[in-house]
């Protein structure tokens, strides 16, 4: 580097001072932060310098979800073109180099995918700045998940227009009015996801939405069905279902569903990579696998029974292999990247494990028992967002009662009880 | 000479914005969610409500000395449900389809917390004259946010107001609709009405830092 030319780190170091102090500084630090680690370090008092700040954090999530965005990519292409093939009455054999990733599917996946991207990230992070200018404080980096996520669990033709209502709606009433990145009650990626669903619901859900022109393609609405595994059984069309998916095809991922969300396969490696990375906690994922196995099995304990017939409406899905839920629908993917979310679930260890098997169980029954809603996913985990806080509380409590009673057995200082006792309540209260 | 004292005015006025009985008080919650889907029926509930409030505190200020004090909830509950009955029969005569659309509502206005509060909290220590102004200011208040909650989830949950189709013919594909726009099918479902209180709750507070309860 000669003297001379200021590097760009350097320019915005400079503009960076220059703000100091005025209305835009946010900007420009979220901005300066954003792209370089700052050098600058606190002058007064003694500090612990940790490795994992919250951007480390966000970006080991993201990390995670690449792998899934690219495979999303190219799955978008595949079954596009398996929608082209279908129309035309040919058959399509699936082979993984021969017409999965191929640069044509890269590129359906390319100009459908990644608008979307661009969206949820300019419209997310143009809010998070206007609040973070509005309200003097630093912008937050706790949209550069949510906006990875966004994308990848809204289906491919989600208008851009949409979108972008249903992100401004989401950072702003799921998360801002609560105060901002750490502060929010409602995940924010499934508050819009459930905007979405709510205010749109011909496009978020239906046979249609999940193959990208799939209408168009055919020439008529009724020519090909994009219908998804679950689409299928709410429909109590099983043998359908059966001979158009591959138990494999279901895990590896080469579905039709939500843009990210079919590759049970990849999501598991992401899940791991995150356990090990010791970002997300494993408890609440593997509770919330034996959530929805438990549920599972109940309800295929209830067809082995015979209590329920197969004119029933809940038939298919019902009879459907309980651990076959966990590789269809966005269940894996709402289990490792968003059930996770270190701020909306709960904190304890005994909560977790409360949190992650209620949102596995309360999914699958939503599945199984709603036919409008055959992802019943993102729903289990607003609501236990919502009962997050409760969850903890009681676990607390139960903490706080179970050493009281430890420490009136205790011998110690006999002396002290009565004090000690008033002590604690005041603590906990 | 002004038509009405100073005094006099705040009654009507103050209910309106700086102690609005939905924003502030935060009463009568549950028909402001449940009717203002469309701003017709949001517009004839605040109508109602003004009717019965207006009529009921004078009533009961009327009678507030003669009332036993323990028995003054029964005699408010009287008092009500007679001025409801009168309105539910008058939609029921003269705009039917409305009062199929407002159902049970009207029938509601009896519990809506409002009402009951102004006649226990005014009605029955002012008079006649000072219970009117503050009936009619609180139905007021009551009104103008159903009116604005009814507007945007009319709007934008349907593309109507009053009806008619502002934004073009979704079916036939006109005005707003030629662009590829949808109506939000969420601003229909009553909790996108709270979400609409809750932003007018917001920005009335962020105006006026001094709503903001402590807590």
């Amino acid at each position: 580097m000669s003297d001379k030319r200021l590097t760009f780190k350097k320019r915005l170091h400079i503009l960076k001072h220059r703000f100091r102090g005025k209305k835009m500084a946010p900007a420009f630090n979220a901005f300066h932060t954003f792209l370089f680690s700052p050098d600058e370090t606190t002058h007064s008092g003694s500090h612990i310098r940790g490795a994992d700040d919250l951007k480390r954090t966000m970006n080991t999530v993201i990390m995670a979800l690449v792998p899934v965005l690219l495979f999303s990519m190219f799955n978008t292409g595949y079954q596009h073109y398996a929608a082209i093939d279908a129309a035309n009455g040919v058959a399509r054999e699936l082979s993984l180099w021969g017409n999965f990733f191929t640069w044509e599917n890269l590129w359906i996946g390319i100009t459908q995918v990644l608008p979307l991207v661009i969206v949820s990230y300019g419209v997310g992070l143009l809010i998070e700045f206007i609040f973070a200018v509005i309200k003097g404080h630093e912008v937050e980096e706790g949209y550069l998940v949510t906006g990875m996520l966004v994308p990848l669990i809204v289906p491919v033709d989600t208008p851009l227009w949409m979108l972008s209502v249903a992100v401004a709606f989401g950072v702003i009433i799921g998360k801002e009015v609560f105060g901002g990145t750490g502060m929010n009650i409602l995940n924010p990626a499934l508050t819009i996801r459930a905007f979405l669903f709510f205010a749109y619901p011909t496009w978020m859900s239906g046979d249609k939405v999940w193959v990208h022109e799939a209408v168009e393609l055919a020439g008529g609405p009724d020519a090909i069905s994009g219908e998804t595994v679950l689409g299928y059984l709410a429909q109590n069309r099983g043998a359908e279902m059966s001979t158009a998916y591959d138990t494999w095809d279901m895990f590896w991922g080469f579905i039709p569903g939500s843009v990210g969300e079919t590759s049970a396969f990849l999501i598991l490696l992401g899940g791991l990579f995150l356990i090990f990375s010791k970002i997300a906690s494993w408890r609440i994922m593997v509770s919330a696998v034996i959530g929805s196995l438990v549920m599972g099995l109940i309800f295929n304990g209830v067809v082995d029974a015979g209590w329920i017939t197969e004119t029933s409406n809940f038939y298919g899905l019902m009879s459907f292999e309980f651990w076959k839920h966990l590789i269809v629908g966005g269940l894996a993917f709402g289990i490792v990247y968003m059930a996770t979310d270190p701020v909306t679930g709960s904190q304890t260890n005994r909560g977790k494990w409360i949190y992650g098997f209620l949102i596995g169980f309360l999914s699958v029954m939503i599945r199984v028992f709603n036919p409008a809603y055959p992802e019943g996913v993102f729903l289990a985990i607003l609501l236990m967002n919502v009962f997050a806080p409760t969850i903890d509380h009681y676990v607390v409590r139960g903490n706080v009662a179970r050493r009281m009673k430890r420490l009136k057995n205790a011998t110690i200082f006999p002396k002290d009880l009565d004090s000690k006792e008033e002590e604690l309540k005041v603590e906990t209260a | 000479m002004a038509l009405l004292t100073k005094k006099d005015a705040s009654l009507i006025l103050d209910p309106l914005a700086d102690n609005n009985p939905i924003t502030i008080q935060v009463l009568g919650i549950c028909s402001a969610l449940a009717i203002t889907a469309e701003l017709k029926a949001s517009v004839v509930m605040a109508i109602s409500v003004i009717f019965v409030l207006g009529v009921g505190n004078v009533v009961i200020s009327l009678m507030r000395n003669i009332i036993p004090s323990k028995i003054r909830i029964i005699v408010q509950l009287i008092v009500v449900a007679t001025l409801v009955i009168i309105v539910d029969q008058v939609l029921k005569a003269f705009a039917y389809e409305l009062s199929k659309t407002l159902s049970v509502f009207v029938g509601l206005i009896i519990t809506n917390c409002i009402i009951m509060g102004r006649f226990e909290a005014f009605a029955l220590g002012n008079g006649p004259w000072k219970s009117f102004l503050d009936g009619i200011g609180n139905a007021l208040g009551y009104g103008v946010i159903l009116i604005i909650v009814g507007f945007f989830r009319e709007l934008l949950g349907s593309g109507t107001l009053f009806g008619y189709k502002v934004l073009g013919d979704p079916v036939k594909m006109t005005g707003l609709y030629s662009t590829g726009y949808e109506n939000n099918g969420f601003m229909i479902i009553p909790p996108a009405a709270l979400i609409v209180v809750g932003i007018i709750i917001w920005v009335q507070r962020s105006r006026n830092t001094a709503l903001i309860e402590d807590n």
